[in-house]
């Protein structure tokens, strides 16, 4: 209950130091902008390609672009660890008796709720471009959620990272290293059944697939809820175990401090 | 009377490999201040995260309020407040939402917490800043929101790391009322300071720490009686006459120890009304230009001389030194 109530208090705190830098959800949604505009348009006849299913890229494309952007917001979240670090704030946490695990949910908490208003804001300028959503607000919503287990995942690895390392360089690596490959290793631009094989083959155990393919099942017009639920379950399991490895991450911080 | 404190052989190896603490122990009695005194670099920061659980020791037990610091760190962490000696405010966040927060983290709920924040708000000058991003916040109130924060559960044992450290001299004097203030409610208070002066003018007991280890301690009346007798001051006026001046000193009947610090010589003497003109006529004797010369009753500065083989300033200039070689 005391953890529970703890969680709160963390993503309180981190709601409302959003809420005050309202720009910095808009900065972080100029790259996924640009790759949902020029992608779009500079791919648009990719649709004729012999086997590619549908005849819009662009409706193609946004669950992708929603997916991409929950992976690099969330990843960024260990830099608010990293500066509570140096500030010396979580040293001021981590003489209280809180539980560890509010420490890391505050900061994957905000990190959720920027990415929900960011998705909003890709499907508005989705639709707005000619993309549809044929499973409606629903489906809409479920793509959602399954962007934020991605990022809840994403998110307590970057806090464990930001945790083991303590320097902005190494989170910006581990964020460049690990973003744009996984995208790249998805489905998230191109149909995999059209990519080279062995990418097939990767992209089935890469994360930010299964939270592209879920993502993509979900907004189409009959969804196969079954296969969506699916993957989302993947990803919580996947989310739960990150969190687990932040927790851990403040032992080490701890020898070394 | 019980201990509220108890350090014990705490050893504890950085990589590099830097001693932070070589061997460290000592005691603090309910109720009082009680001062780790000793320049950038001692030990004393990485004694306090000992003491607070925030780091663990290679070796060595210590006790805080009774309770086993690695046995037991949760149970530590109720009964303990701590003062970093950076800033643990978040700037993005209200004077109020900062005190709020620790609170929470302490399991302080509802009414009770309400009311506890006002309380400190109210007594730390800070009610009228409540509602104000902590960012926008003077040194000062930073320091006094720090303190609040460090306060809000009520500790049994505060922790005050280097508290004073970057503020204005006004600023610092009503820092140490606060603190002599919290002690007459019956709190216990670890500070650390390489301020001589606050040291001397705040804590019922001082440590002497010096690479990791107490070197000496006591009152600062104790510390300073120990070293009967003044000390001679004297700036050599040329450079390189420093040894000749050394060897002139040490030859004086009055003088029991030399110690040189630069061009600043340092004699300590018994009587410094009748040794100074015998300093000053030796010197003159063996050809050594004095630029300035003079007297002082032992200092907390003396006593640091005396236990840890060199003057407190040069300590800091040789650990700032090796610090720049490194970065």
């Amino acid at each position: 209950m005391g953890v529970l109530l703890n969680c709160y208090d963390t993503t309180r705190r981190w709601t409302l130091a959003l809420l005050r830098q309202p720009w910095f959800v808009a900065i972080t949604l100029i790259q996924p902008m640009i790759w949902l505009l020029l992608f779009g348009a500079l791919f648009s006849s990719v649709v004729d390609i012999p086997g590619f299913a549908g005849d819009n890229y662009k409706t193609f494309l946004a669950p992708g672009i929603v997916v991409m952007n929950a992976l690099f917001s969330a990843g960024w979240n260990g830099m608010g660890m990293i500066n509570d670090l140096e500030k010396g704030i979580m040293d001021r946490f981590l003489v209280t008796p809180v539980s560890r695990a509010p420490l890391i949910v505050g900061g994957i908490a905000q990190s959720a709720l920027s990415i929900v208003i960011q998705s909003l804001i890709v499907v508005a300028v989705a639709l707005a471009t000619g993309a549809t959503f044929p499973g409606g607000p629903l489906g809409v919503l479920a793509m959602i959620a399954t962007a934020v287990l991605l990022a809840a995942a994403v998110a307590g690895l970057s806090q464990a990272v930001a945790l083991t390392a303590r320097k902005e360089e190494t989170l910006i690596g581990f964020v460049q290293f690990m973003a744009l490959p996984l995208t790249f290793l998805s489905g998230a631009f191109m149909q995999l059944s059209l990519a080279p094989h062995w990418i097939e083959t990767v992209a089935r155990y890469n994360p930010v697939n299964w939270a592209v393919a879920a993502a993509r099942e979900a907004v189409a017009a009959h969804p196969d809820w079954g296969y969506v639920l699916a993957r989302m379950g993947l990803l919580l399991a996947l989310a739960a175990a990150c969190l687990w490895l932040a927790v851990r991450a403040f032992r080490a911080y701890q020898r070394s401090a | 009377m019980a201990n509220a404190i108890e350090a014990r052989e705490l050893r504890k190896t950085y990589p590099g490999p830097t001693v932070a603490l070589d061997g460290l122990s000592f005691e603090v009695g309910e109720g009082q201040i009680f001062a780790l005194l000793g320049p950038n670099g001692a030990g004393k920061s990485t004694t306090v995260k000992v003491l607070t659980t925030l780091t663990v020791p290679d070796s060595g037990r210590a006790r805080v309020a009774g309770i086993d610091v690695l046995a037991d760190p949760r149970a530590v962490r109720r009964v303990i407040g701590v003062v970093g000696q950076r800033s643990g405010v978040d700037d993005e966040a209200e004077g109020r939402e900062n005190l709020e927060l620790q609170g929470q983290l302490h399991g302080i709920r509802g009414r009770e917490l309400r009311r506890r924040v006002e309380e400190l708000l109210e007594a730390m000058g800070l009610a009228g800043a409540a509602e104000r991003l902590a960012g926008t916040y003077s040194g000062g109130m930073r320091r006094r929101l720090d303190i609040a924060m460090g306060l809000v559960h009520r500790p049994r044992v505060l922790f005050l790391d280097e508290p004073t450290t970057g503020l204005d001299p006004e600023i610092r004097v009503a820092m140490w009322d606060e603190i002599r203030r919290l002690r007459d409610q019956g709190l216990t208070i670890l500070l650390t300071t390489h301020y001589l002066e606050e040291a001397d003018e705040l804590a019922d007991s001082i440590a002497i720490v010096d690479r990791g280890r107490i070197v000496a301690r006591g009152t600062a009346a104790e510390l300073k009686a120990e070293l009967e007798g003044d000390t001679v001051h004297v700036e050599v006026a040329a450079p390189g006459a420093e040894a000749r001046a050394r060897e002139a000193l040490a030859r004086l009947a009055e003088v029991r120890e030399v110690h040189v610090d630069g061009r600043a010589i340092h004699a300590r003497v018994g009587d410094g009304a009748t040794a100074l003109p015998a300093v000053l006529g030796a010197l003159s004797a063996a050809g050594v230009p004095v630029a300035a010369a003079t007297m002082a009753r032992p200092s907390l500065d003396d006593v640091y001389m005396r236990h840890a083989g060199r003057s407190f300033e040069e300590a800091e200039r040789s650990r700032d030194g090796s610090g720049r070689e490194a970065a």
